[in-house]
């Protein structure tokens, strides 16, 4: 894994100190679905984030804020990050997607607090441009912290 | 209606009937006699207008010329000998060029009226977007509408890897890695929101889908969003890339690549277990299956009508961009 990230670091900075990948082994389904107690990657710059991901201990999903309780891009999951709940939204799913929308090698989350409020003041990797058509508005906090939309 | 029809038929039967075939009137009687009472009776010998009338060209009714080229049937009078009018044939490889023009091999839920019409749609998509030749491995950039964007445009850049489907359906796939996080979109290439398709490095690679790339190191995808296009010499053939991508050291894919035969790839060693489980997965008798090659393929005279077709098209539209780049020029 050193050898690995040593490698990669050249290419992609923010992809060491996150982490390449939310877990050693793929321990998903067939159908990468996100589901209760998948495992998530933290891509903002909030401390718990990048805390669970130095010790290598990535966020498992502990609900699913919709009725069919499988996440898709944009939806509330509550998980936990270092023995604490969090909220969260998906703003990366590897499953396969409609065309014109990114898929995206890991699962990304993006922690916000109670109100909706993020922890984080900046979103590192790049974000779906379909998630700005949500109407709802719960996400717009969320997308103004990006840097970049795919 | 029925009983004049049979009477018709009665008579001319018996007009026509030779001294030889005296025998079989009686028959003939009979026959006539019993069709009184059937619902449809069918008059084999016409009349001249009737004959006319019949083969006359109807508004609503898609010609049989148009419809059954693939019929050639020695059983079916009148379709063996139909004038082809391609004086123009497509270069041998033109389907690797455009692939998605081709009929569907599963000759089952083939509907050639269908794939008709989806072959005039396409071409009148490309007469507005021009989609350039392009293959597995070239490295792309599209545009697409997305109406929440400030500029209304959203453009990716990355590799293809991978390209399928037939018809208005055909997509391709391109891979990036942005800030580290590897990202994929799944393009249809006649989907209205796309505005432009470019190629801004065209070549081959040695496999037929690069989903592989997931699990090598991210350099291999990794590609800038402000790349120029590479222009090769006119004439020229598509190159072939002949890179060996490494993949990741853990053995934790997504698929288990030694059991695919990538070419691709860098040798890699797997463990004694994955080994046999490969030799037991394989199938080694596949690729003698003359039958499994046969189905999988669309016969290769009904390949060379559709592609001189489509040739035909697009040299058509090829000339009309070309005059109008000129006005354009003339004017300025």
């Amino acid at each position: 894994m050193a050898t690995l990230l040593s490698n990669a670091s050249q290419f992609a900075p923010a992809a060491v100190r996150l982490g390449t990948t939310c877990c050693a082994f793929s321990t998903t389904s067939k159908l990468l679905e996100v589901r209760l107690l998948s495992r998530m990657r933290i891509v903002d710059n909030s401390a718990i984030g990048r805390a669970a991901a130095e010790i290598g201990k990535p966020p498992r999903v502990i609900h699913v804020y919709n009725k069919k309780q499988v996440g898709h891009l944009g939806d509330k999951v509550l998980v936990t990050v270092k023995g604490e709940m969090r909220r969260a939204y998906i703003v990366g799913l590897k499953q396969k997607q409609r065309p014109n929308v990114p898929r995206t090698d890991t699962n990304n989350i993006v922690l916000v607090d109670d109100n909706g409020n993020p922890l984080g003041n900046r979103v590192l990797v790049p974000i779906p441009s379909a998630l700005r058509a949500n109407k709802k508005g719960d996400l717009t906090k969320v997308l103004s912290l990006a840097t970049k939309f795919v | 209606m029925a009983t004049s029809l049979g009477l018709n038929a009665l008579r001319l039967s018996l007009s026509v009937l030779r001294p030889s075939s005296c025998a079989v009137v009686p028959c003939q009687l009979t026959v006539a006699h019993k069709s009184h009472n059937a619902t449809h009776v069918i008059n084999y010998r016409r009349t001249r207008a009737e004959m006319a009338k019949a083969i006359r060209r109807k508004q609503n009714f898609l010609h049989f010329e148009l419809v059954d080229k693939h019929r050639h049937s020695p059983l079916q009078t009148g379709t063996e000998n139909i004038s082809q009018e391609t004086e123009v044939t497509a270069p041998r490889n033109y389907r690797y060029v455009m692939p998605e023009f081709m009929p569907r091999p599963d000759w089952e839920r083939r509907d050639r009226v269908l794939e008709k019409l989806e072959r005039r749609d396409m071409m009148r998509r490309r007469a507005i977007m021009n989609i350039p030749e392009f293959y597995v491995g070239s490295i792309m950039a599209v545009t697409v509408a997305d109406a929440y964007a400030p500029s209304k445009k959203n453009r990716f850049v990355g590799i293809c890897i991978d390209r399928g489907e037939y018809g208005l359906k055909a997509y391709f796939v391109l891979r990036n890695v942005v800030d580290g996080l590897g990202v994929e979109v799944m393009y249809e290439m006649y989907n209205p929101k796309v505005l432009s398709i470019e190629v801004l490095k065209l070549e081959k690679r040695l496999d037929d889908q690069l989903y592989y790339l997931r699990d090598a190191l991210p350099e291999y995808s990794t590609f800038s969003f402000d790349m120029e296009p590479v222009q090769l010499p006119k004439g020229a053939d598509v190159p072939l890339n002949t890179t060996k991508v490494k993949l990741k050291p853990t053995k934790e894919w997504e698929c288990r690549w030694e059991a695919h035969d990538l070419q691709g790839v860098q040798p890699f060693e797997v463990n004694e277990k994955r080994m046999r489980r490969k030799e037991k997965s394989a199938e080694p008798w596949k690729k003698h299956d003359l039958m499994l090659d046969y189905r999988s393929r669309v016969p290769e005279e009904e390949e060379e009508q559709v592609m001189a077709e489509v040739f035909r098209e697009k040299q058509v539209i090829d000339s009309q961009r070309k005059s109008m780049r000129t006005v354009l020029k003339k004017r300025k």
